[in-house]
């Protein structure tokens, strides 16, 4: 009987293979472009330099210049040239080498591929994704280090992903993928490199996130903490140190951005009682802006017993030195710190 | 190619093609049915390109009835467009092609309808050359139930089969149909994508942009600028440092058209059509054309340009007058026939003047429709926080 549990606990470490969150994008577009002939992946550096960022390591080698094509240094043209190719049939994932590069491009995201659907009455579809790295980064200073989140958050007609783990990425880059609609893909720089246990289930071909459903990272009965993306780390710290003062925080992944589950958050809520959202953007007409917006207007707002609070990027340009740079994002203390005075202890 | 040619011979043969017909000409065969076959006077101006459109051209009298009928019709829509938006029946936006008609049915005699093709707002023409009613274009302009696009789109977002739009964004939809013609030539279908966009447009980075990577990967994509001397109130001198707008392709050979000869088109776009069928990747097209209305309904366009110079061009090159001339002085067709097909597309237009005024708006539950496709039900925000609206695919 012992050698039969002993045998069955090594299968499931096995089983549970350690996966970076590069890596999983990789798979995933890898059994994406193998499962549909029209889709094909086009950026700069993407083909045969392996991807920026080696996110698209070994696609070129394997599918060729028809389906991994080099662009030239043109966002704005290729962006186009990837919704025209949609429109006609194609399924492209365009790769912005960073999402600030996209501001070239933004009127090709958002007036020809998220509001065509609508204006055509149903006409013209554009099945595309946006991805890219977005957010800060370390040491790319001002103009590399914008989070937009919230501006493509704010436009209907497009759909906006933000994984956090590599099992998220997998699942919502294999959704938006499938998905028939534009779907901007916000990948983070500084996770591409981190490790994730992805189990079995996961690592299927067919595994799918559905887009517009929150995870509940860690359970809690205390404080509800919202956030996406690289920031879920410093939440999950941070619950861990309020966890030793006997505070439980509840960490939702939110996963999705647009459509926001809000029900996931006010189901929590009510549990809870206390809100702190918490996000690397600015804070303006931000992410938590609209969470607690959301709230306000909603079944939750009676179950509040304080203000919800947002923890956000200090409202500056990012700066260069690092010690200025640290303290331009949050911070595990800046949680717990919020935490702890929302919760007037 | 430009104004009327010297030597025209009409010729009687019955069955066949343009192409047959010209092969029995030389051998001065005599049929029973017509066909013209036309001489332009000039070449059309080259670059990079070692031959041109042929200097002569074949047209059937079917042929120049249907050119006729459709550049027709296309002009009384326009004409009662300007109508209804002087009544504010049609609001907003509302760019009119009247002048233009000879680039839009000479560009769609160039290529099939499995082709593609995309253009800017001025694109009422193109809707209806690319399989559009004019009942459902009007009632679109109107903002009725009953529209191209259900009334949710207007004048600049109209949409039919491999017809991408009505583009609002000037520019934009350059990238746009090179898109197209990326998966045109990735699906392996033989078929190509016409670029539409004006002299004002040329000047768009993304247009250059666009010609690099459709030259790079030799993408079946027909750019065309349609010069109408005038980007709304500016003159073509006041905006282009080159206004040999064929020649801005640089690497990418192209050619100038005289736009108002529906045949001239024709014969270039068929050029064109082969250049990228065969392989050789994008070409471009100037079409020198001219616009009778301002830019927009709301620019009366006789503050950057004279009376007289609308009035010549309307007297010496109005496309419609030319064919017209050319059929009934070498007797394709009788006065009293294009008469009928005046009357029959008057009433045409009526009836979808009608239909566009009557049909109802369309219904208050659509609001929030067509958000996504092929997505299960959702709801959307309304104005206040207690205002549900269901949104379906």
């Amino acid at each position: 009987l012992a050698q039969l549990y002993i045998a069955n606990y090594f299968q499931i470490i096995i089983s549970m293979l350690c996966f970076q969150f590069r890596d999983a994008l990789n798979q995933a577009m890898d059994e994406e472009l193998e499962r549909d002939e029209r889709v094909f992946l086009l950026g700069e550096e993407v083909a045969q330099y392996d991807g920026a960022y080696k996110v698209s390591r070994g696609l070129w080698k394997k599918y060729g210049d028809k389906r991994i094509i080099d662009t030239p240094i043109t966002e704005m043209g290729f962006a186009g040239i990837a919704v025209g190719a949609a429109m006609a049939g194609l399924r492209p994932i365009c790769e912005f080498m960073t999402f600030n590069f996209s501001m070239q491009a933004i009127d090709q995201v958002i007036n020809s591929a998220a509001k065509t659907y609508y204006m055509s009455a149903g006409l013209q579809s554009v099945p595309i994704v946006f991805r890219g790295p977005n957010g800060s980064s370390a040491g790319v200073a001002a103009q590399h280090s914008q989070c937009f989140a919230a501006w493509y958050g704010h436009c209907p007609g497009l759909k906006v992903v933000s994984p956090w783990s590599a099992e998220d990425a997998r699942g919502l880059l294999k959704s938006a993928i499938r998905d028939d609609n534009p779907v901007v893909f916000l990948e983070n720089e500084l996770m591409y490199g981190v490790p994730f246990e992805m189990s079995e289930e996961v690592q299927s071909k067919d595994f799918l996130i559905p887009i517009g459903k929150a995870k509940i990272e860690r359970q809690g009965n205390h404080i509800t903490l919202v956030s996406h993306s690289r920031m879920i780390s410093l939440c999950l710290d941070a619950a861990a140190v309020l966890a030793k003062e006997g505070i439980e925080c509840e960490v939702i992944n939110m996963r999705t951005i647009r459509p926001l589950d809000a029900e996931a958050i006010e189901t929590s809520i009510m549990k809870t009682n206390h809100l702190v959202t918490v996000e690397g953007g600015w804070p303006q007409f931000g992410i938590g802006a609209e969470i607690l917006a959301r709230i306000m207007e909603g079944p939750a707002f009676n179950y509040l017993d304080a203000p919800a609070v947002r923890v956000t990027g200090v409202d500056i340009p990012m700066p260069y030195a690092k010690n200025l740079e640290d303290n331009s994002i949050p911070q595990i203390k800046d949680i717990i710190f919020s935490v702890k005075k929302t919760l007037n202890v | 190619c430009r104004k009327a040619s010297a030597k025209v011979i009409t010729i009687n043969v019955s069955g066949g093609n343009s192409k047959e017909i010209f092969e029995l000409f030389t051998n001065k065969l005599v049929f029973s049915d017509f066909y013209l076959f036309y001489i332009f006077w000039q070449k059309c101006d080259l670059h990079k390109l070692e031959e041109g459109p042929p200097l002569q051209a074949v047209l059937s009298r079917e042929e120049g009835l249907q050119y006729y009928r459709t550049m027709q019709t296309m002009r009384r829509m326009e004409l009662k467009a300007d109508q209804l938006y002087k009544q504010k029946i049609i609001r907003g936006f509302c760019h009119l092609y009247d002048g233009q008609e000879a680039c839009a049915v000479g560009i769609e005699a160039g290529i099939n309808l499995s082709d593609h093709l995309i253009t800017a707002y001025r694109a009422h023409g193109y809707t209806l050359t690319r399989g559009g009613t004019v009942r459902e274009i009007m009632a679109e302009l109107t903002g009725r139930r009953g529209g191209i696009a259900k009334g949710k789109g207007g004048s600049m977002h109209m949409y039919t089969k491999h017809f991408y739009g009505g583009n609002g964004i000037v520019g934009a939809q350059v990238p746009l149909g090179a898109g197209v013609a990326l998966a045109c030539k990735y699906l392996g279908k033989n078929e190509l994508c016409v670029c539409l966009y004006g002299d004002g447009a040329a000047n768009q980075g993304q247009i250059f942009e666009t010609y690099n990577m459709a030259s790079l990967w030799k993408l079946p994509c027909i750019f065309i600028c349609e010069n109408n001397k005038y980007g709304m109130g500016t003159s073509v001198e006041r905006a282009a440092a080159s206004t040999d707008y064929y020649k801005r392709g640089d690497f990418i050979p192209g050619l100038r058209v005289d736009g108002m000869d529906v045949l001239c088109v024709r014969e270039a776009t068929k050029l064109a059509a082969e250049h990228c069928r065969s392989g050789k990747g994008p070409i471009l097209m100037e079409l020198q054309t001219y616009r009778y209305h301002g830019h927009s309904m709301s620019d009366p366009g006789v503050s950057y340009r004279t009376r007289d110079e609308i009035q010549e061009v309307r007297s010496k090159s109005d496309p419609i007058s030319m064919l017209k001339d050319r059929m009934l002085s070498n007797n394709m067709a009788s006065v009293e026939e294009l008469k009928e097909i005046d009357v029959e597309v008057r009433k045409e237009i009526e009836d979808a003047a009608q239909f566009a005024t009557t049909d109802p708006e369309p219904p208050l539950d659509d609001l929030c429709n067509h958000i996504f496709y092929n997505d299960p039900p959702m709801e959307v925000r309304g104005t206040n926080p207690w205002t549900k609206l269901k949104s379906v695919s």
